[in-house]
């Protein structure tokens, strides 16, 4: 009985949900089918930005404030990951075999070019796609590799510098803004000329910052898990 | 229709999809995911849209508003799993195996 009811009602949400693709759908549809937006406006400015990517002056230059909030979304979700960690005091080892020397090697093999590519997208983001995020992202991804080859390989981060690197693209980031302030009078708005160097300040911090982040998202809040400081055996500091 | 409106189109479906999952099914982790699904449908959406300039270099400001968008939505999705987890380790709480009694569909 309760489930016909159910099943009823999941036709009649279907139904709803079809409209309101296909109402959406139909808007997309009659939208005018050649159209610059914002294009023209950006292009025209982005001689002052310090940058030449149109995409990194909208995301620092333009609305630099709202990268500002989105890295401190990042930090608050790495906080809140590790404060629900830290009163569980999970410590369950996952299960972990010692790598072969195949994956090792491999691993000798991939972290310098992880880097390298890491600090290759950071400075291409300045004049083609790219930038803080990107870089980012791959240099979390090395930590993350290196983690589910061998947690052990990870070095042993101390508790102030691990929340150091966590919050240290945010409090960068508002100290640039706060001080160009002396300027201008506005948040973010940079003094004619330094924007470059202000921004590859802001975007290095925080390369570091969200790989950080990212990393410790991953292994629920702390970039180096606390089962790590079990004894175990300790061979390499690093991969 | 142009490539443009027919990805676009192919995001509002990804929407639709997740929207009615994210509704229908019961278990945390696909609730999970169908917001995924969702947030995935709007940024194509957004991209597609922004590709409609008659020459090459697209729209910028949709581009950026995307890349936000998808750092906060892996902050998200990360802060949303760990809940999902705690809430399954808890005794006497809701559990994450309710789907699992019912009939696979």
């Amino acid at each position: 009985m309760s489930s016909v009811a159910a099943r009823v009602v999941r036709f009649c949400f279907a139904l709803v949900v079809l409209l309101l693709v296909g109402g959406i759908g139909w808007t997309i549809l009659s939208l005018p089918k050649e159209w610059n937006g914002l294009s023209d406006r950006v292009a025209v400015t982005l001689g002052e930005t310090g940058v030449r990517n149109p995409v990194t002056a909208v995301l620092l230059n333009f609305r630099g404030y709202d990268t500002l909030l989105e890295i401190g979304v990042l930090l608050l979700a790495a906080l809140a990951v590790r404060s629900g960690a830290a009163d569980r005091g999970q410590t369950e080892a996952s299960p972990f075999e010692p790598p072969g020397p195949v994956l090792t090697g491999l691993l000798r093999l991939v972290a310098p070019l992880i880097v390298l590519v890491a600090g290759y997208l950071l400075w291409l983001g300045g004049h083609a796609p790219g930038g803080a995020f990107q870089a980012g992202a791959v240099l979390a991804s090395l930590v993350v590799l290196v983690r589910l080859c061998d947690p052990r390989l990870l070095p042993r981060v101390p508790d102030w510098l691990e929340r150091l690197l966590l919050s240290l693209g945010l409090f960068v980031f508002i100290s640039v803004g706060l001080a160009v302030m002396a300027f201008h009078d506005v948040l973010l708005q940079y003094p004619a000329g330094q924007a470059k160097w202000l921004i590859l300040t802001i975007e290095a911090t925080c390369t570091v910052s969200i790989a950080a982040v990212l990393a410790a998202l991953f292994a629920g809040g702390r970039i180096v898990s606390s089962d790590s400081a079990e004894p175990s055996i300790q061979t390499e500091k690093g991969p | 229709m142009t490539a443009a409106s027919l990805y676009a189109l192919c995001g509002m479906a990804l929407f639709g999809i997740g929207f009615y999952a994210v509704v229908v099914q019961a278990h945390r982790l696909r609730k999970v995911l169908a917001v995924n699904v969702m947030g995935s449908g709007v940024f194509l959406v957004f991209v597609a849209l922004a590709y409609r300039a008659p020459q090459p270099p697209p729209d910028p400001v949709p581009h950026a508003m995307v890349l936000t968008g998808v750092v906060v939505a892996v902050s998200a999705t990360a802060v949303a799993l760990s809940l999902v987890r705690r809430i399954h380790g808890e005794p006497g709480g809701a559990n994450l195996s309710e789907a699992a009694k019912e009939p696979p569909h």
